[in-house]
């Protein structure tokens, strides 16, 4: 263990992979500016309802990715990435449960109300 | 690169042959935020559909206050970035750096908390408690579970501060200031999803 600890500094190949502090302030800006536009757009109403929340939609998700590159480093990482197939499982399963609630509970909702 | 046993991946510059095991604990650290992911989605898909169940009583547009949500979302984004700088800090060996970038997280984490704790005071002096309707048992489930996980942050930074202030650097130490910048960021991203789902869309 101790005597693989002074190669490890050398090889290196899994430290030198998280990033810069250009990449940190990169992603920092970006977040801040994504944060932005979906608050200015909801605060002074300037589209209407499904272009909004399709703003915020878009917005919220692109952010979610800067964060994972920029911040969390997904794409970093020996292969195979299996933080990146986790990740693709768990997405998976939050859309069909977000996604799937929505359409039942609409569908059932449509069939109460008449 | 197919998936054989990681012996047989000797070619690519991993001369230790073998993962490092601190590499195997953030992969299962990353597979608890996962399951985390799916905590959250069930949370959020259950706001969703309640959303419209306010009962006669006090709505979400009438009752929630953007500016102060501004402001948190600010703080807790500017956390996540500076638990990144710490990292970076950590790689560099410098110690004190990095102890200085994770208060600061902490700090502004407990801001965070702080503005979360008095929304909540003035919804439950407004009229808005966990048994007033469906929307705000939904709302205060999902938005408290997220004020959990920063409160358990912020106990866990301080408890890796004081580590590390004992031990120092280790690889053990080191890769505990990594997964919690990793809990970290998610939270920020989770935080993102709230914002989006819950304040911006209830009250536009």
């Amino acid at each position: 263990m101790a005597d693989h600890n002074n190669t490890h500094n050398s090889h290196g190949g899994d430290r030198h992979e998280h990033g810069s502090l250009k990449s940190y302030i990169i992603g920092y800006i970006i977040s801040i500016v994504l944060t932005i536009i979906p608050l200015v757009v909801v605060l002074n109403d300037m589209m209407g309802r499904t272009a909004t929340i399709a703003v915020i939609m878009v917005t919220a998700t692109l952010q979610f990715l800067v964060q994972l590159i920029f911040f969390m480093h997904v794409r970093d990482g020996e292969q195979p990435r299996w933080n990146l197939i986790t990740l693709i499982f768990g997405v998976l399963i939050l859309l069909t449960i977000v996604v799937g609630s929505i359409w039942i509970m609409g569908n059932n909702s449509i069939g109460m109300k008449m | 690169m197919a998936q054989s046993p990681a012996h047989g991946t000797d070619h690519h510059h991993h001369a230790a042959g073998h993962h490092d095991p601190q590499d195997i604990k953030l992969l299962g650290f990353w597979i608890f935020l996962v399951t985390d992911v799916i905590l959250f989605a069930t949370l959020f898909a259950t706001f969703i559909v309640l959303r419209g169940g306010t009962d006669g009583g006090p709505t979400g547009a009438e009752l929630l206050e953007i500016n102060g949500i501004i402001i948190s979302t600010f703080l807790l984004l500017t956390s996540s970035f500076t638990s990144g700088v710490a990292v970076l800090a950590m790689h560099q060996h410098k110690i004190k750096q990095m102890i200085i970038w994770l208060v600061i997280t902490g700090l502004l984490g407990a801001g965070f908390l702080y503005l979360e704790i008095n929304e909540f005071l003035h919804l439950i002096h407004e009229g808005a408690t966990l048994q007033t309707s469906a929307f705000w048992s939904a709302f205060f489930t999902l938005v408290g579970t997220h004020g959990v996980h920063v409160t358990v942050g912020i106990g866990w930074m301080i408890s890796i501060i004081i580590q590390i202030v004992r031990r120092g650097l280790t690889d053990d130490t080191k890769g505990k200031v990594t997964v919690f910048s990793l809990y970290w960021h998610f939270l920020d991203a989770v935080w993102i999803f709230l914002l989006s789902i819950v304040y911006l869309m209830e009250v536009m």
